[in-house]
């Protein structure tokens, strides 16, 4: 990807207050464009101050911040502002004037036409998911969650590339809370806008965010994607921030296929007869076989029912052979590989390498007791021996099911 | 006419005089009305500023608060002593007495409007003077009224002490009533529209007021 200019970077930017010590030292941030940042942190640790200084809501006391590539201390501030979208905590709709007024406040700054405003009033009513009709009330008229409702789409208003938004969720409710938050991530994504977002959830932060920062006492702690921030938290502030229970999880999300497959699966030559095969099966107690050629590449699998079907006519495992299999490498994550799996419904999954050769089995039934420990916070993930061993015992009774 | 009581004397002086009591009470209102507006045209502006600034403010208001406590007659005669005799002395007495309730309306409206809407409209891109027009004095106009309110019912009672100093009105009427021996009847001609002027006006101006009440925070209460 070429370099493209960021929509918003800090360079070593210090702000304090006076008489103060400082409430952001020397943050070095940079959020490209399309980013959903989050500054999170707790309470008194610079985040609104940062990013109050996008907007020059707050002035810079040493450093530099750029919107585009260009100085924010060498544009207009009002101008500026009315170019960033600015939802304020607690949505800070004018009471005095309708909906409708608010809505278009920016636009109206402006001077865009009454025409063009009445249009964008309606398309933003339309944006947030309420009736035509609110745009006639006060916001006083309205619930909470509405009035916030009002508060997102309002920095829209003005086709805005770059919105800040200061814990616009701050005082709501869960369900009213989950409504918004998928607004805004739809809105993000539909519309492509750049966000900074400031909260102190660590829940909201990890389901919106493509890009975390996060503060505390006035320093940026930790500047990352939220993958890597739960998988290398920076000390033990971001650890207690993020919280065991993530972390845990976190730790499974990490869990490569190759530490819980088995590495034994079994297996049967391509050029085996049918007699061999059904023995196999017998033997070992399953109802499919993975095929092989001679080095071991992988080819595809053989079932019992069609075994029973075919096993006048056909003479050899290739005359029966499926080849239709979903395979995963040792390297893949299971976090990507595990609701394919289980969505699929097949017991079990081949592991092949770069050259498709057969190297390991992961069962069904592993994967469950990996889901198992995540979900009931069994903090010490089963080691691969453990798994292997209960694989084992798992493969069989997997592949009963396995009539499709 | 000592034969009548005096209900029957008022109406006897009513019945004679209305036309005269009728210009009093014009010219008794018009007074009070010219002080009062040029304590507004001032003292919005004052009140609006020193918002700006907590202690300019509580400077500000000390001193008009000063001016409130002297007695009423004793300013007029101070205001006598420069202006001399006549209508411009009451005019700009009325005028100093309603700097006060004006301005520290006008200052604690402006205080009152909620700091995060303020804020909102400056990270919206508002420039100061939108701040004011389109937020400030519209949140705040209702108590702005009332600070008219209550300076121009004040204002029509020193207007009535006016009188003395030659300026005209029903405080004229009281003034006769009070040299005339058995002028009981004068002095309720005059103090009764007095008396009616400062409800009325209090009424009136009451329901200003709440028009003036930004829609959207009405049904609040
Ligand atoms: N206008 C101000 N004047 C002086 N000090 C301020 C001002 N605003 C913030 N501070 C101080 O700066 C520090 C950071 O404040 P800031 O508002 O950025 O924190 P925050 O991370 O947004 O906290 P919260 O989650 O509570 O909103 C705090 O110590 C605060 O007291
Ligand atoms: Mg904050």
């Amino acid at each position: 990807m070429s370099e493209q200019t960021p929509m918003v970077q800090f360079k070593d930017v210090t702000k304090i207050y006076k008489g103060k010590t400082p409430a952001v030292s020397h943050a070095n941030i940079t959020i490209k464009k399309g980013e959903f940042c989050c500054f999170i942190g707790t309470s008194g640790s610079g985040k609104t101050t940062l990013m109050r200084m996008i907007n020059r809501m707050n002035s810079i006391t040493s450093g530099e911040v750029f919107i585009n590539g260009k100085n924010v201390n060498n544009l207009n501030p009002v101008d500026l502002r009315r170019k960033v979208g600015y939802v304020i905590q607690n949505n800070g709709l004018m009471p005095h004037m309708t909906i409708k007024e608010n809505i278009v406040l920016v636009p109206k700054l402006l001077k865009w036409s009454q025409e063009k405003l009445d249009q964008k009033a309606k398309e933003l009513i339309k944006l947030a998911e309420l009736p035509e009709s609110y745009l006639d009330r006060y916001p006083a008229e309205l619930s909470g969650g509405q009035q916030q409702r009002i508060g997102v789409v309002r920095a829209l208003a003005a086709d805005q590339d770059l919105i800040l938004m200061d814990e616009p969720f701050g005082a709501l409710d869960p369900i009213t809370r989950e409504n918004l938050q998928d607004l805004v991530q739809r809105l993000q994504q539909k519309m492509g806008k750049t966000i900074v977002f400031v909260t102190h959830d660590m829940d909201e932060a990890l389901k919106l965010a493509t890009h975390i920062v996060i503060m505390n006492d006035g320093e940026v702690v930790q500047d990352d994607i939220p993958e890597n921030i739960l998988q290398n938290p920076a000390n033990e502030f971001v650890e207690n921030l993020i919280g065991e229970d993530r972390l845990a999880e976190a730790k499974h999300d990490t869990v490569q296929v190759k530490e819980i497959m088995l590495t034994t699966p079994v297996k049967i030559n391509l050029g085996a007869s049918l007699k061999e095969a059904l023995s196999l099966m017998k033997q070992r107690n399953v109802d499919t076989l993975l095929v092989t050629d001679d080095d071991d590449h992988m080819k595809g699998y053989i079932r019992i029912n069609r075994l029973e079907h075919r096993y006048h006519r056909a003479s050899s495992v290739s005359d029966i052979l499926e080849s239709d299999i979903y395979t995963v490498k040792p390297t893949a994550y299971l976090r990507d590989t595990v609701d394919r799996i289980l969505k699929r419904g097949s017991s079990y999954v081949p592991v092949v390498d770069d050259n498709n050769k057969l190297v390991g089995i992961v069962t069904r039934s592993a994967l469950v007791t990996l889901v198992y420990n995540t979900i009931w916070g069994d903090t010490d993930p089963m080691s691969s021996a453990e798994l292997s061993k209960h694989q084992k015992d798992q493969v069989t009774k997997g592949a009963d099911d396995d009539h499709d | 006419m000592s034969h009548l009581n005096t209900f029957q004397q008022l109406l006897y002086y009513y019945d004679h005089n209305g036309m005269y009591v009728l210009q009093q009470f014009l010219r008794h209102f018009l007074i009070s009305i010219y002080g009062v507006l040029f304590a507004a045209i001032i003292g919005i502006p004052i009140g609006i500023f020193i918002a700006r600034n907590h202690k300019l403010g509580n400077f500000v208001i000390s001193i008009a608060n000063v001016i409130q406590t002297i007695p009423s007659l004793a300013l007029l005669s101070i205001i006598m002593i420069v202006m001399g005799l006549g209508v411009n002395t009451v005019i700009m007495t009325v005028f100093l007495y309603s700097l006060l309730p004006i301005i520290k309306n006008t200052y604690t409206g402006m205080r009152n409007v909620n700091a995060n809407i303020i804020d909102s409209g400056r990270g919206m891109g508002m420039t100061n003077w939108q701040i004011l027009y389109m937020v400030r004095l519209p949140l705040s106009l209702s108590i702005i009224m009332a600070g008219i309110r209550n300076a121009l019912v004040l204002a029509i009672g020193i207007t009535a002490i006016g009188a003395f100093v030659g300026a005209g009105g029903l405080g004229d009427i009281i003034i006769r009533g009070t040299n005339a021996t058995n002028g009981g009847a004068l002095i309720l001609a005059g103090a009764l529209p007095t008396a009616l002027m400062s409800i009325i006006t209090d009424l009136l101006l009451n329901l200003i007021e709440k028009w003036l009440q930004p829609t959207g925070m009405k049904k609040e209460a």
